[in-house]
């Protein structure tokens, strides 16, 4: 059975300013309402399937990413959200930072803006759904 | 012989209907805080996803508990549909949730066992009412034998509404809906991350999904049994019942689990008893 009609994410929060989670949240609002595409917000890394990030990587929160990582059940897919989750952004030069997420844990999906818009959060799960799909493939025929 | 065709045809029903009625109850969820709401088949799509998906066995007992777990609680609702014996079905519905709390015990998790902690808990709110409920039907008709229940000529209703009231309160444990779905919830945003179920991954969770669609027909049933000789009113009852108990849980926070004990044990011992002792009496 296909992955894509339940996809179940769970968001963390790296060094964000809150701007990207206030918009992540706003997706499981009426106006957006993401549970029309099977998706929960569930809050347990071992229940989901899609980890979304917001927020750069700072030296506290890099092992904390890297065990949300492998805690995750395979296929698992992980999107980064807002410049900051992208690439640092203007924390970048900070003196604890990191950089994006890609720095401790692969990331399938880079959703730009600052802050990004719930449209195109939704749109980067729905690309996270295909990446999830193929790994389901892969890890069926290997 | 007829027995057996009933249990089996009741086994493997329930998972369909149970299954349809979270996807029904998931949509009037969502209307009721004014969303669309996932497609009526969703809980079927979390299923079979959850079995395709990696299991993370933490230790050698834990998905065998799990199973232990789905064996007793399929056997109580065989049991119940092939018209055994009432408190039989109870309590190998009782040994099914032991089984899932010593799975969420052998883990080192301490959300885990924080959400088992609070299971037992649960167990000790929920059960005296659900053992009084069997004996209430025992002192209406006479029988524990489901059989006779069902095939009696008048409906315990009629014997035991307190009994029933205390049962409706209970069923909100039971059927893990807020304010008391402490242990465990349907929904994400709790202090206990998952509670009873945040170890379980991939099948071993749509295991435990299974075995919630199992009881939650179990307690239906058990509605329908104060309705039993007229099945239209008993269908009925139960959709009402159920439709409550999604209106229960959209307009209710969570409670505290001394909140929860206290008020079931004192629902019990006024409506459960209160009745039993009156129909002691004046019977
Ligand atoms: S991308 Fe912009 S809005 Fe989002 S966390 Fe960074 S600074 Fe805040």
């Amino acid at each position: 059975m296909s992955i894509k009609k339940s996809p179940w994410i769970i968001h963390y929060d790296g060094s964000s300013c809150n701007g990207c989670d206030i918009e992540v949240l706003a997706c499981l609002t009426p106006l957006y309402d993401i549970e029309r595409f099977g998706i929960i917000n569930v809050g347990n890394p071992k229940h989901a399937d899609i980890l979304l990030i917001t927020g750069g990587v700072n030296q506290q929160n890099k092992t904390v990413i890297k065990n949300l990582y492998d805690q995750m059940a395979e296929p698992k897919a992980v999107v980064a959200i807002g410049a900051c989750a992208c690439t640092g952004h203007f924390f970048a030069e900070c003196y604890n930072m990191l950089g994006g997420v890609d720095t401790v844990i692969p990331v399938d999906v880079f959703v730009p803006g600052c802050a990004a818009r719930p449209e195109v959060i939704i749109d980067g799960v729905v690309k996270a759904l295909a990446v999830l799909e193929k790994k389901q493939q892969e890890k069926v025929t290997a | 012989m007829n027995a057996w065709i009933w249990g089996i045809v009741g086994i493997l029903l329930t998972p369909v209907v149970a299954g349809l009625v979270g996807g029904i109850d998931r949509v009037i969820t969502a209307k009721m805080q004014g969303r669309m709401g996932p497609p009526v088949l969703q809980p079927f799509y979390d299923v079979m996803k959850l079995f395709s998906k990696q299991n993370l066995v933490l230790n050698r007992f834990h998905h065998d508990l799990v199973i232990c777990s789905l064996i007793f609680t399929v056997a109580a609702v065989g049991l119940l549909f092939a018209g055994e014996n009432l408190l039989m079905c109870i309590f190998a519905l009782v040994v099914g949730n032991v089984f899932l709390v010593l799975a969420a015990y052998s883990t080192n998790s301490p959300y885990s066992m924080l959400g088992a902690d609070r299971e037992l808990l649960q167990m000790l709110a929920a059960e005296p009412m659900i053992l009084l409920a069997a004996v209430g039907i025992y002192m209406a008709t006479g029988t524990f034998d489901i059989n006779l229940i069902a095939s009696g000529t008048h409906s315990a209703i009629q014997y035991l509404p307190g009994v029933f009231f205390g049962l409706i309160y209970v069923l909100t444990i039971k059927l893990r809906k807020s304010p008391f779905d402490l242990s465990t919830s349907h929904h994400a945003h709790q202090e206990l991350v998952k509670g009873l179920s945040t170890e379980f991954a991939g099948p071993s969770l749509a295991l435990f999904e299974i075995i919630h669609w199992y009881e939650t027909v179990f307690v239906m049933a058990l509605i329908y049994l104060f309705f039993a000789s007229r099945p239209i009113v008993g269908i009925v009852a139960v959709l009402i019942v159920y439709f409550l108990e999604i209106l229960i849980d959209n307009i209710n926070a969570r409670v505290k689990w001394d909140l929860m004990l206290a008020s079931a044990w004192v629902i019990t011992l006024i409506f459960g008893l209160g009745n039993l002792m009156l129909l002691f009496i004046l019977k």
